[in-house]
């Protein structure tokens, strides 16, 4: 008698048969991800909260809990709430301008001209390049003696060489430059994603709202606009994040100079955290971000699940 | 006729606002240029006009650049982290957004959206902790302590990437490798993996502009000349004292920027859509 062979018979480790459940091995195959996560992201945070309500520095490690003791001594002091306000102007100023940037921008790159594709790879660069290494250009360009921009205006006859101004060396001066500089890193952007948005919207409800009368701005703010909004918002709050916790161009322009003037949330974190070891205040200083990051992750959670519907 | 005049001011309008953002987005690129290639003596005098060379170029920067300071060791170490960030983040996210995009269902698109939302966790909030838990690896002031750190934003981010990439793909031939015998595991990896080069090859580049852009965890953890990667190394290494040597900042900085520009420009479409959640399509 022959036998029939019989296909569970077949020399199959266990092992294998557990590979080929289909939650078992989805669980092994997301498993390295959130234990990187988990490790390196989840238990730092932790970590930073428990500093914050400690008296840790790095001259004297100790555990010791201490309450709010820190949040109340920083809350007194008067420049740390101008480094709030800062952290505020900066992120609001440079998100509104590059927003407006990014918005007149992308209805210029929306028209087909000769050489639009080149245009385009031109303006992608200040965001696209390491923000560090264009941060130096624009520190040489706002030089106190060679600034380019101030030979230009007194080459054009708009002021006097005595007259011309230490971008980086003057408060208001100092605040518009990194503004400024955190503007035009940050309007490429916003170019993309509008454009993006605009190009995701249906040629036929346009046209339809073309046939009913709308004329360009009525199509733009009535019909576009409300269309593009959660795609908007995603850049939005991608741009209010990477700014309002930025510590890199403050610190290479003005290293929160003149006296404070530029001083935001994250440089301060560092100067006092990491440069004066004084771990525990530097760890409540940067945990000032957490209720804007907060609202901003839940305006995310939003936008993401509204896109699905 | 007034038509046309109306037209013709339109269209110099139009490409006057053109020309303004190209000027705007393209100026601190030209500067750099121009002033790497410029003699000192050209460069530190205010009677000169800024905008072209008044005396011959020089190549001298580049030069005092390459024999002079750390740029060559700079560039090597940047390459070297890029090159193991990549690797740990393709071995974490490959999986990972797999799982995520087919095997754990409705679970699966909150744990992404988890996963996604740790790349918002900036690293001026976690670098004070992070530095101690470098100290505890017995990494401080060592390149290497980056090659640790930096897949904390890049793993989150491309396994977003890659699960939208994924659930892009058609499951029937993985479902029919199965049919053929082969194990769920084998038809990923002879089946799932083969056919996403593509969105493996935008994971890699950008993994690794990605490693190239960071400054903060770089300015917290090393302070030793020979371990900052290229960025770092440019940025804050070439000031001597009080003085800047501009011609060679510029010359580093071009030379750093210039690959960066050229893989952005190449993926811009893929990372945007990945960065938008695949709202668009």
């Amino acid at each position: 008698m022959v036998a029939i062979p019989n296909p569970v018979a077949r020399p199959a480790s266990r092992f294998r048969f557990i590979l080929d459940r289909r939650e078992v091995l989805g669980s092994l195959f997301v498993a390295p991800a959130i234990l990187y996560v988990l490790l390196l992201v989840g238990v730092p945070f932790l970590l930073a909260v428990y500093y914050s309500v400690s008296a840790y520095t790095i001259y004297d490690p100790s555990w010791s809990f201490v309450g709010l003791e820190n949040f109340e001594q920083i809350v007194e002091d008067p420049v740390f709430l101008q480094t709030l306000t800062n952290t505020f102007v900066f992120t609001f100023g440079s998100q509104t301008l590059g927003l407006i940037l990014g918005k007149f921008g992308a209805l210029l790159l929306l028209r087909p001209f000769p050489g639009r594709k080149f245009v385009r790879a031109m303006i992608i660069l200040p965001w696209a390049v390491p923000v560090a290494l264009a941060t130096v250009a624009w520190q040489w360009m706002f030089d106190s003696l060679y600034s380019v921009i101030n030979w230009t205006m007194i080459a054009l006859g708009l002021i006097t060489r005595s007259e011309a101004p230490n971008w980086l060396g003057t408060p208001h001066l100092a605040m518009l430059s990194v503004i400024v500089v955190n503007a035009w890193r940050f309007f490429p952007f916003a170019i993309v994603i509008f454009l993006a948005g605009i190009t995701a919207v249906p040629q036929d409800v346009i046209d339809a709202a073309t046939v009913d009368g709308a004329g360009f701005w009525r199509r733009n703010y009535l019909i576009i606009l409300p269309m593009i909004l959660p795609i908007m918002a995603i850049g939005l709050i991608f741009g209010i994040v990477f700014t309002f916790t930025d510590l890199s161009i403050v610190f290479l322009m003005t290293m929160g100079g003149p006296v404070g003037a530029t001083s935001v949330l994250g440089f301060k974190g560092f100067q006092v955290g990491i440069v004066s070891g004084d771990v525990s205040h530097g760890a409540a200083i940067s945990l000032f971000m957490l209720p804007v990051l907060l609202v901003v992750v839940v305006a995310m959670l939003r936008f993401i699940r509204r896109r699905e519907i | 006729m007034q038509r046309v005049v109306s037209r013709a001011v339109g269209e110099v309008s139009f490409y006057g606002a053109v020309a303004f953002f190209f000027v705007l987005a393209a100026f601190p690129f030209y500067w750099m240029l121009i002033t790497s290639f410029k003699s000192n003596s050209d460069l530190y005098n205010v009677a000169n006009i800024p905008f072209w060379f008044n005396e011959p170029p020089t190549l001298e920067h580049f030069r005092y650049l390459f024999e002079q300071t750390l740029f060559v060791r700079w560039l090597l170490n940047s390459l070297i982290i890029g090159v193991c960030v990549v690797a740990i983040t393709l071995l974490a996210a490959l999986p990972a957004g797999y799982s995520l995009a087919r095997m754990t269902g409705r679970n699966g698109e909150a744990l992404g959206i988890g996963i996604f939302l740790t790349y918002l966790v900036p690293p001026t909030l976690l670098f004070l902790p992070l530095s101690r838990v470098v100290a505890d690896l017995g990494l401080q002031n060592s390149m290497w302590s980056l090659v640790v750190v930096y897949p904390t934003f890049t793993i989150p981010f491309c396994t977003w990437l890659l699960m939208g990439f994924f659930k892009a793909l058609p499951p029937d031939i993985e479902e029919a490798a199965i049919v053929d015998g082969c194990s769920l595991f084998g038809a990923f990896i002879k089946m799932t993996i083969p056919l996403s080069l593509p969105g493996i090859l935008t994971v890699v580049i950008f993994t690794f502009t990605l490693t190239l852009q960071e400054f903060v965890y770089a300015l917290t953890f090393i302070s030793s000349s020979d371990q900052k990667p290229i960025t770092l190394g440019v940025a804050t290494d070439l000031i001597r004292g009080d003085v800047f040597y501009w011609g060679e900042i510029m010359a580093g900085a071009l030379l750093a920027s210039i690959p960066v520009a050229i893989a952005y420009n190449l993926f811009l479409d893929r990372f945007i859509s990945g960065i938008t959640g695949g709202a668009v399509k």
